[in-house]
C-alpha cells in the first residue's frame, strides 16, 4: 500500500470546465450539462510551438497548469507523469494517410508530433522544466498505470509529482477500430506528505479482478466508460464529495487498484 | 536519491547483428556492422537500415495469435534467446506471477500494421480491413500486453513511450515499483521495428544518412534506422549473487525543442549527473560510456559537450549505432545490454563505420574495440521531446 496526498486538481472534459465547476457537479451540488470539451491553444507555449501543438498538448497543458496553480507549485521544478491510451490520434491518422499515397510525403511537424511523449515534450518547453517526465500507456488502464507510477514515485523519491492523463477520439477509420468518445483530461498534483493536501489516497495493487466503481449519473457513467482518461471520474467524485470511501479502479483484466480516499 | 541496486539476473538482445547476446558480442568484438541498403517492405530509400533477419518466420504461441504483427514477432524471437523465458519462469515460481512487473518501452509500437491497413482501404477511404486488430498491435501497450501474457506474469504492467529514451527509462519504473514494495522483480526492455513512419519521417527531417551512419565522424551526416528488441529480468540481489547490477539512473528533460537537442547538452548533462548521484559515484569512477551517438551533427556535438564537461578526455566512450543502427524505442535497452556485455566480457566496443573522429569533438572517443577490465559503465539515451535518460551499470 502506498500512501500519498493530493495537493491540486485540474480537469477538462465535456461539460466540465475546470475543478471549481467540476467539483460542484461531481459532488451532485450542481446538475451536469453536456457540452463539447472547450480546448484552447495554450498561451504557455512560445508562438512556434503554439502553432504546431495539437489537441492532446493543449488538453495536457490546461489541466496540468490548473493543478499546479491549485497546489501553488512551480511547474519548472515539478516532475511529471503523462499517461494516455492513444496519444495524438489525429496525427496518427494524418501520417498513415500520407504514407498510403504514392508520394509518401510526410510532414516533418506531423512526424515529430507523432511521438507518444508529445505532450510531455511541449510541457517541458512551455514550463521550462528540466525535471524528469515520462509518458505511459496501458490501453484502457492508462490512468490506473499512471496513478500507481505517480504514487510510487512520490512516495519512493519523496517529491511532488504531477500526474497528467488525457485522451481524445480517433478520426474515422481508426475510430471504427478503437472507439474513444469526447476529449477528457485530468491532472493530480501528488505529494508524499500531508502539507496543504486536499485529500489522502492509499493506493494498493490487487492481483485479482475487482468490481469497478461507477458514476451514479448515467451521463457521467457513459463518459467514464468511453474515454480512458475519464476512468478517473470516480476518484474525482470522491475528492469532490468530501466523504471517505474505497474506489475500485480496474487495471489489467486480472488486477485492479484499490484506492482509499480520505478527502 | 540513492538507488537500491538491482541485479540483471538474465538478459537477452536481438538486432541486426543477430539473435541473442552472443551474436551482438561477437559482432562488436569484430567491429562488424549489421547495416545494409534500405529495402524494407515497399520502401527503397537512399539510406541504410539495420533489419533483423528471420522475424517474418517467427510464429507466436497459439493462444496469442491475435497479437501477430512484426513488433510482437520480434519480441517473441528475442524472448526465445539466452534462456530468457525459462529464467523468468523460475523467477515466477520463486516470487509468484503477481509479484513480477512488466515495464516495457516502444516508440512506434505496431504502427506498421496500421500503415498497411490504411493502404488496404478501398479507393483510399472507407473502413480498415476486417483483420485489423488495434488493441493487440497499434496501441502502445500491445507489446507489454503480449509479453506479460507470453511469460505468464500478473504484476503491474505498462509501456513507456518517450521516443528514443523509452527503454532506458523503464529501468526507473522497475526500481520504483520494487522500492515501493509493489513488485519483487520485473521484466524490463522493449522493442521497435522498422516501419514506413520512421523511414519517411526521419527523411522528412533530413536526419537519415545515405551511407551507413558514422557516429562522431568528421563527415557524419545522419542516422541509420535499425530494429531490435532486448529484455532484462531485474531482481533484488541475493547475497553473493553474481551478475551485472543496475547502480544508478538519471532522467531529465531538455525544455528546448521537440526534435533538436539542447545545443550545450544541458539536459544530457543533467541526466548523467543524476545517474551518477543515484549510484553514489563520481565521474572518475566510470570506466566506459556507451554514448547515444546517433551520428547526426547536432546530437553528437551536444552529447560530446556534456560528456567532456563531466568526464574530460579521460573516460573511454563510443557509440555502437554504427553497428546496430539507431533502434529508436529499443535504443535504450540495447545500449544498456551492450554495456552489460562490456562489463561481463571486459570489452570496450569500438565504433563500426566511423573512420576519422571529428576534431571538434573533445571526448575520448574509441574507434577500435579493446579488452579492458571494466567495473562501472554509463549508458546514454536521448529522445524527441527532449527526453533524456542515463543508466549506470556495474559489477
Amino acid at each position: 500500500m502506498t500512501r500519498v496526498f493530493i495537493e491540486g486538481v485540474g480537469v477538462l472534459g465535456p461539460g466540465l470546465s475546470g475543478w471549481q465547476q467540476a467539483r460542484e457537479v461531481l459532488a451532485r451540488r450542481e446538475p451536469y450539462h453536456y457540452a463539447p470539451t472547450a480546448v484552447r491553444a495554450s498561451e504557455l507555449l512560445p508562438a512556434a510551438e503554439r502553432r504546431r501543438a495539437g489537441v492532446p498538448v493543449n488538453l495536457a497543458l490546461a489541466v496540468g497548469r490548473e493543478a499546479l496553480l491549485d497546489a501553488g507549485r512551480d511547474p519548472a521544478t515539478t516532475v511529471a507523469v503523462f499517461t494516455s491510451s492513444s496519444g495524438d490520434g489525429e496525427i496518427l491518422h494524418r501520417m498513415c494517410e500520407a504514407l498510403a499515397t504514392p508520394e509518401r510525403e510526410v510532414s516533418p511537424t506531423s512526424f515529430l508530433n507523432s511521438v507518444h511523449n508529445v505532450a510531455g515534450g511541449y510541457w517541458s518547453i512551455a514550463t521550462k522544466c528540466r525535471e524528469s517526465s515520462t509518458s505511459l500507456c496501458a490501453h484502457d488502464a492508462s490512468f490506473a498505470a499512471g496513478l500507481l507510477e505517480t504514487a510510487a514515485q512520490a512516495s519512493v523519491e519523496e517529491r511532488a509529482v504531477a500526474l497528467i492523463a488525457y485522451d481524445q477520439p480517433y478520426l474515422q477509420p481508426l475510430h471504427g477500430a478503437r472507439s474513444v468518445h469526447d476529449k477528457f483530461a485530468v491532472a493530480l498534483l501528488i505529494t508524499p506528505d500531508a502539507g496543504h493536501a486536499r485529500g489522502m489516497l492509499e493506493v494498493r495493487f490487487v492481483p485479482r479482478p475487482g468490481s469497478e466503481t461507477r458514476m451514479r449519473d448515467p451521463r457521467l457513467e457513459t463518459l467514464r466508460a468511453s474515454n480512458p482518461a475519464a476512468r478517473s471520474l470516480p476518484l474525482l467524485a470522491a475528492l469532490a464529495g468530501g466523504e471517505s470511501g474505497e474506489i475500485v479502479l480496474p487495471y489489467l483484466e486480472d488486477s485492479h487498484l484499490s484506492i482509499r480516499v480520505v478527502p | 536519491m540513492r538507488l537500491q541496486p538491482l541485479v540483471l539476473s538474465r538478459f537477452t538482445l536481438t538486432n541486426s547483428l543477430g539473435a541473442g547476446a552472443a551474436a551482438t558480442l561477437a559482432a562488436l568484438t569484430a567491429k562488424r556492422s549489421g547495416l545494409v541498403p534500405c529495402e524494407f517492405e515497399s520502401a527503397r530509400l537512399d539510406t541504410y537500415i539495420g533489419p533483423v533477419s528471420g522475424v517474418h518466420e517467427v510464429t507466436l504461441p497459439e493462444h496469442l495469435r491475435a497479437y501477430d504483427c512484426r513488433l510482437n514477432r520480434l519480441a517473441q524471437l528475442a524472448l526465445e534467446q539466452d534462456g530468457f523465458a525459462s529464467a523468468v519462469a523460475e523467477a515466477r515460481d520463486r516470487y509468484g506471477a503477481q509479484r513480477i512487473g512488466v515495464f516495457l518501452g516502444t516508440s512506434t509500437s505496431g504502427i506498421l500494421e496500421t500503415e498497411a491497413a490504411f493502404r488496404a482501404r478501398e479507393g483510399g477511404c472507407g473502413r480498415l480491413p476486417p483483420g485489423y486488430r488495434y488493441r493487440q498491435t497499434q496501441n502502445s501497450f500491445a507489446l507489454a500486453d503480449f509479453v506479460r501474457r507470453g511469460l505468464g506474469l500478473a504484476g503491474p504492467s505498462l509501456v513507456v513511450s518517450c521516443a528514443c529514451s523509452s527503454t532506458a527509462k523503464v529501468f526507473g519504473n522497475a526500481a520504483r515499483m520494487v522500492a515501493a514494495g509493489v513488485c519483487d522483480a520485473a521484466v524490463v526492455g522493449g522493442a521497435d521495428t522498422l516501419c514506413l513512419t520512421t523511414l519517411y519521417g526521419f527523411r522528412s527531417l533530413e536526419l537519415t544518412s545515405s551511407r551507413p551512419c558514422r557516429p562522431f565522424d568528421v563527415g557524419r551526416d545522419g542516422i541509420s534506422i535499425g530494429e531490435g528488441a532486448g529484455f532484462a529480468l531485474l531482481e533484488k540481489p541475493r547475497p553473493g549473487s553474481p551478475g551485472v547490477r543496475l547502480l544508478g539512473i538519471g532522467e531529465s528533460s531538455d525544455a528546448h525543442h521537440m526534435s533538436t537537442p539542447h545545443p550545450e547538452g544541458a539536459g544530457a548533462r543533467l541526466a548523467m549527473e543524476r545517474a551518477l548521484a543515484s549510484a553514489g559515484l563520481n565521474a572518475g569512477e566510470i570506466d566506459y560510456i556507451n554514448l547515444h551517438g546517433t551520428a547526426t551533427r547536432s546530437n553528437d556535438a551536444a552529447e560530446d559537450k556534456a560528456v567532456y564537461e563531466l568526464f574530460g578526455a579521460r573516460t573511454r566512450c563510443s557509440s555502437t549505432k554504427g553497428a546496430t543502427g539507431h533502434l529508436l524505442g529499443a535504443a535504450g535497452i540495447t545500449g544498456a545490454l551492450i554495456s552489460a556485455l562490456a562489463l561481463s566480457h571486459g570489452l570496450v566496443p569500438g565504433s563500426a563505420n566511423t573512420r576519422s573522429v571529428d576534431p571538434a569533438l573533445k571526448s575520448r572517443y574509441l574507434l577500435d574495440s579493446e579488452k579492458a577490465e571494466l567495473r562501472r559503465v554509463l549508458a546514454n539515451s536521448f529522445g524527441f521531446g527532449g527526453s533524456n535518460c542515463s543508466l549506470v551499470l556495474g559489477l
